[in-house]
């Protein structure tokens, strides 16, 4: 990838290490890694367990700092933020969808995607709420606002996740695993509604260790031992709306 | 994030947990609740008694022989002779502070009225007793000066043994009853005052002419005591001093010259206010007991607290970790923990001053006890448990903020 085309980058890394200290020894999560993912990439990262995914995971989602190197966000410089303000930049600039959903227990899809913006004070108690049942309409789950997290599938859960990773309006998403806790179909749903967004233009980062994913993402890069081992473009993009359409239609429910 | 969307979440992880916030709140309660009713209690038995001891009489002094030592050895106060009649006369006369002075000489008897009878005590006094005593003739007279002079067998009976000598309810005014042997003429019947703080019914007497107890039934020429009222309250201690020269002059008792240590006073002089402040002491010191169990189970209520926000907090690791994946800063974290424990303890607190004041009340009411509710002690107690709770919430919410986001979204 040659970078030919006048997109803006979104993410870019240069040289980024990571060593962590266990007792005496020196672990090396990440060792060097550059990239630039540029705005509307949908890019899946994957690779085996140890391989540092998840290092380079807490790295794009600044909850992490690199050892050495330089992480650009949108524009920032990551390295150096203190604490409180990557917590302000994850606010306004980064979306998050975790494998287990991660919804607050015993609340309202709604309130649950206003999370977000509760930490932001420049947006108005009105506007959250508009701005969170616009989210939830995108995902699918406009009849669905004021159900609890109890009350909802694993799917649905997730759709609120997601929704609640978009309120923001973020600059990227990542998603952690997405769909590792779905069944098949379900997790082709939830695939269906990430090309649905990357369609709209927004950049979505896919950590994953299921290769078959790759197949329905712009972009694949794969870590070994802390290192890239592959970074290409995907030149037959599948669509996981023709996939969910073959699959069987289940009989039982 | 504003302080409102930080009362919001803090209310709602109340409202979800509706049992255990209760149940952390109910130490506070409890605390907050016995602090006001317990302080209440010790309010209202020293109000009471001060009451109480200030209807024992007016600015009463009281002067009683004593404080006599012969060869090393002090001396029973109602053994000494040392205050006679000339003491009361050149006091009555003399003194400049008192406004009412009366005589006491006191024995105790059987009173007999037909086949009743009750055992009680006769007052030698004289009219200025009522004054003195704060009490009221209800029916009939007081005896006379004259009924003094000739030491008349009249009695004016308190509640307790009219009652007692005339169960059929009968008026007792103008009969004859019997004290001992002596036949004594009813002239009148004093108002009830009911019983004092230490438990004395101050009914249970009969006022009769000092000079009778003296001449006719114990033929004594001492006074047993001198019972004064000082003008007002704060003339008292002039008047102790005026009695005390008067008495020593009396009693030709040496002042201290170079050489000489002054004599010792042969008598003792208490007055209402010494009592007063005395009853006061001892209450103090319950309402301090009372109030220091009490608080004692304020901090207990607020350990609870930090219990359960601790429990809160590891419970709600991966919350912390998603809030703080989606922007929480430390200090958001902070506050919302905080501000749960601030709710908790200041809603448990408004919850105890309306349980404590309701529970002061209710002890009013059943067990007849005295209280009284001072301002101070609810601003007090709620003031303690704010802090309480914000105090030991600080650090179960200083732990969550704290937090690895990295760690706490992948908790499980």
């Amino acid at each position: 990838m040659e970078g030919n085309e006048p997109k803006k980058v979104v993410i870019e890394l240069q040289n980024v290490k990571r060593n962590f200290i266990v007792g005496d020894e020196v672990v090396h999560a990440l060792r060097g890694i550059s990239f630039k993912i540029y705005e509307g990439e949908f890019v899946t990262i994957m690779g085996t367990s140890g391989s540092g995914k998840s290092t380079l995971l807490n790295q794009l989602g600044c909850l992490d700092t690199p050892t050495s190197g330089e992480y650009i966000l949108d524009g920032v410089h990551v390295r150096t933020m203190r604490r409180s303000e990557r917590a302000v930049l994850r606010n306004r600039k980064i979306g998050f969808v975790f494998q287990s959903y991660n919804l607050l227990p015993k609340t309202t899809a709604v309130e649950n995607v206003e999370l977000p913006l509760m930490y932001n004070s420049s947006v108005s108690a009105k506007e959250r709420k508009e701005r969170a049942i616009a989210a939830l309409e995108m995902v699918g789950l406009g009849d669905r606002l004021y159900h609890k997290s109890n009350q909802m599938s694993g799917g649905q859960m997730q759709r609120v996740a997601i929704a609640r990773a978009l309120v923001n309006n973020p600059a990227v998403l990542l998603a952690d695993e997405a769909t590792g806790n779905l069944d098949t179909r379900t997790s082709f749903e939830i695939l269906v509604l990430f090309q649905k967004l990357h369609e709209m233009g927004r950049t979505i980062i896919f950590v994953t260790h299921n290769p078959d994913i790759a197949h329905y993402c712009s972009r694949n890069i794969t870590l070994r031992d802390g290192q890239i081992r592959e970074d290409v473009e995907n030149p037959h993009v599948l669509s996981a709306a023709d996939a969910l359409a073959q699959l069987p239609i289940p009989q039982d429910d | 994030m504003n302080t409102t969307n930080l009362f919001k979440i803090a209310f709602k992880a109340i409202a979800s947990n509706k049992l255990r916030s209760f149940l952390t709140a109910l130490g506070i309660i409890i605390g907050v609740a016995s602090v006001i009713a317990m302080l209440a209690i010790g309010q209202g038995s020293k109000r009471s008694i001060r009451k109480q001891i200030s209807e024992m009489g007016s600015n009463m002094i009281m002067i009683h022989p004593g404080a006599d030592m012969r060869g090393g050895v002090r001396q029973n106060a109602d053994d000494m002779q040392t205050l006679k009649l000339a003491d009361y006369e050149s006091i009555r006369d003399d003194s400049h502070y008192l406004s009412a002075v009366s005589p006491t000489v006191d024995c105790r008897g059987q009173f007999i009225n037909g086949n009743n009878n009750t055992p009680s005590t006769v007052y030698g006094v004289n009219e200025d007793y009522l004054t003195i005593r704060q009490l009221k003739v209800e029916d009939g007279d007081f005896f006379t000066e004259q009924d003094i002079k000739t030491a008349a067998k009249v009695c004016v009976l308190g509640k307790t043994v009219v009652d007692n000598l005339f169960p059929d309810g009968s008026a007792p005014v103008g009969k004859v009853i019997r004290f001992n042997t002596i036949p004594f003429r009813v002239v009148g019947v004093l108002k009830s005052k009911g019983y004092n703080s230490m438990g004395m019914d101050q009914d249970d007497l009969a006022l009769v002419p000092y000079t009778t107890v003296m001449k006719r039934i114990l033929a004594i020429t001492y006074l047993q005591g001198i019972n004064c009222s000082a003008i007002t309250e704060g003339a008292t201690d002039q008047a102790i001093d005026e009695i005390t020269s008067i008495l020593r002059k009396n009693h030709k008792l040496k002042d201290a010259t170079e050489t000489t240590e002054a004599d010792q006073d042969d008598f003792t002089i208490r007055s209402q206010e010494e009592i007063a402040s005395m009853m006061n002491s001892t209450m103090d010191l319950l309402t301090i007991l009372l109030g220091s169990v009490a608080g004692i189970s304020l901090v207990v209520g607020g350990i609870g607290i930090m219990n359960i926000m601790y429990v809160s907090v590891s419970e709600r690791t991966k919350e912390i970790g998603l809030r703080m994946s989606v922007g929480a800063r430390g200090i958001d974290i902070l506050s919302q923990f905080l501000i749960e424990a601030a709710i908790l303890s200041i809603v448990g607190g408004l919850i105890g001053v309306c349980l404590g004041i309701g529970s002061a009340y209710v002890i009013k009411a059943v067990a007849n006890m005295p209280v009284f509710i001072q301002w101070w002690s609810i601003v007090m107690s709620f003031g303690v448990c704010t802090f309480i709770g914000i105090f030991f919430g600080w650090y179960p919410a200083k732990k969550a903020a704290n937090m690895d986001p990295i760690e706490a979204i992948r908790y499980e």
